[in-house]
């Protein structure tokens, strides 16, 4: 770029600091020489540096306050413009609670009149997403793996780089104090009723509100109140960074065959070996139970990973 | 026209206002934590047990969990001075 | 039209909440706020849509085993497995903000986005 507007820029974002030589070399590339039609951004010579500063001080100031001004009024208008034309359109919304709307329509009624005979389970939601519409919930668990891969690359800390990793365990050290008796005899007795909780939420997710995601998010929140009492050494005995490889990609592969299977035995109406079994009961509703394990499972490691990477940089 | 649903909805507006308006960025967090737990009993009302279980394990847990975390790490929390939070101010 | 809007008052909420979301994200420096105003505007669709399938006098859309047959209004369970799926999406996308701005600070050493531009503009050029 040129070097007008490479000084036009510093001009614009540089903050209330006079420019003095070393910042123009670096930012012009060139030294100053005594050329009077660069108006002030360019200094000519060193006596000159002081009275063109105080100049240029003062614009700085004066343009940045006005730019920041014009931009914050503009913002408001534009989000009050943005209300306004959303309010205008909820006007023409049918209205809240009425039964003639275009989203009640005949696919609604077949998930609600026929699904119980079809899929097997009693909730309607989970009959839905894990049933009817499993590809989505497929999606869904492969954002949350991608996210928890990314957090991964960004934060972990690898393993040969020592120095690092020791200043993270101090910073960390130094924000907690370990082993809080009150805390410690809390988790003692909350942390086995909240992962028995996770575990029934979880396989009673056909049967009553939950389901996978929820399940899997107490379990999560679970290891993370033993995790913060009981610090990282007893955690590592059972939960490493191998573990969370192993479970995460066997239930997701778990779900993508398991789900395979049953679209290839649909689509080519062959029977198949999976039963809708008796409503109401456990084991019923085909495929839904072991699915809901597989994203429980999931989304428990998620959680965890997420909080023990943000907190420590390794698992 | 519920009105326990409306006075909901009224904190959630008044919650995202005040967002707008803290200096304190310990406090913005804290109000995250709140409109969350506001949008449980929203979907209570709305007839959706589903959303509701899900929205407080996962937004009024570990969402906000990870909102404290970050802060500490930015070293937002201040241990010494044993003063909380927020001297980030905009 | 007033009575209209009095009629979808949940939407119009939802709409509201949005454009504030909306306006957090363009006036705030921090970039915290920022995430949290982004965070604003997913709850603020997710009412939206979940408000679109509410029926007056519907149930939760869960059967009772003993009483298959009755004949029971339910709410439309089509959105609520969108905002459910919103849900889980949501939480990704926050946490991966948030990793960001951990990095940017410990880069950059500060949290306001003009500075961090400043500081990487000086660092490129």
């Amino acid at each position: 770029m040129s070097n007008r507007f490479r000084v036009l820029r510093a001009f614009f974002t540089e903050s209330e600091s006079p420019l003095d030589t070393d910042q123009i070399r670096t930012l012009t590339g060139s030294v100053p020489d005594n050329r009077p039609g660069d108006a002030d951004m360019l200094v000519t010579h060193e006596n000159n540096i002081r009275w063109s500063g105080r100049n240029l001080d003062n614009r700085f100031e004066k343009s940045k306050k006005r730019i920041t001004a014009v931009y914050r009024v503009f913002s408001v208008l534009a989000a009050v413009m943005i209300i306004a034309v959303l309010l205008f359109t909820v006007t023409d919304l049918p209205s809240f609670g009425g039964v003639e709307k275009p989203t009640q329509n005949e696919v609604q009624q077949r998930y609600l009149e026929k699904g119980l005979e079809e899929g097997g389970a009693t909730n309607l939601v989970a009959n839905m997403i894990l049933d009817y519409r499993a590809f989505d919930t497929l999606g869904e668990s492969n954002v949350l793996f991608m996210a928890v891969c990314t957090v991964i690359l960004l934060l972990r800390i690898s393993q040969g780089d020592t120095d690092r990793r020791l200043r993270e365990e101090n910073d960390d050290r130094h924000f907690e104090p370990k082993n809080d008796l009150i805390l410690q005899t809390g988790a003692r007795v909350l942390v086995p009723v909240i992962q028995l909780f996770g575990i029934y939420v979880i396989l009673n997710g056909h049967l009553g509100p939950g389901g996978g995601f929820s399940g899997g998010a107490i379990m999560g929140a679970g290891l993370i109140l033993y995790l913060s009492a009981f610090g990282f050494a007893r955690t590592e005995r059972f939960f490493t960074f191998r573990t969370f490889k192993t479970v995460s990609f066997t239930a997701l592969s778990f779900y993508a065959l398991s789900k395979a299977y049953s679209f290839f035995t649909g689509a080519n109406h062959l029977p198949s070996v999976i039963t809708t079994g008796t409503p109401g009961a456990i084991l019923s509703a085909g495929l839904i139970l072991p699915l809901n394990i597989a994203v429980g499972l999931v989304v428990c490691c998620t959680m965890y990973a997420f909080y023990t990477l943000f907190r420590k940089g390794d698992m | 026209m519920n009105l326990f649903l409306l006075l909901l909805l009224l904190i959630l507006i008044f919650n995202a206002i005040a967002v707008v308006l803290t200096k304190n960025l310990l406090a913005t967090c804290l109000i995250f934590m709140a409109q969350s737990t506001v949008m449980v009993l929203v979907w209570i009302l709305l007839e959706s047990p589903d959303l509701a279980i899900t929205e407080a394990a996962v937004g009024a847990g570990v969402s906000s969990l990870l909102m404290f975390i970050t802060l500490k790490k930015i070293h937002v929390i201040d241990e010494e001075a044993g003063k909380g939070g927020g001297n980030h101010n905009e | 039209m007033l009575q209209k809007l009095a009629d979808n008052y949940v939407s119009a909420a939802a709409v509201i909440l949005f454009g504030i979301g909306f306006t957090t994200l363009l006036l705030n420096k921090n970039l915290v706020r920022k995430i949290i105003g982004f965070s604003f505007m997913d709850s603020a669709m997710f009412l939206f849509l979940a408000a679109q399938g509410y029926i007056e006098g519907g149930k939760a859309p869960i059967l009772d085993p003993d009483q298959l047959t009755a004949r029971t209004t339910f709410i439309n369970p089509v959105p609520a497995g969108l905002v459910l799926t919103g849900i889980v999406v949501s939480v990704s996308v926050t946490a991966l903000m948030l990793a960001l701005t951990v990095r940017l600070y410990r880069r950059y050493h500060s949290l306001d986005i003009d500075e961090i531009c400043r500081l990487a503009g000086k660092e490129e050029s």
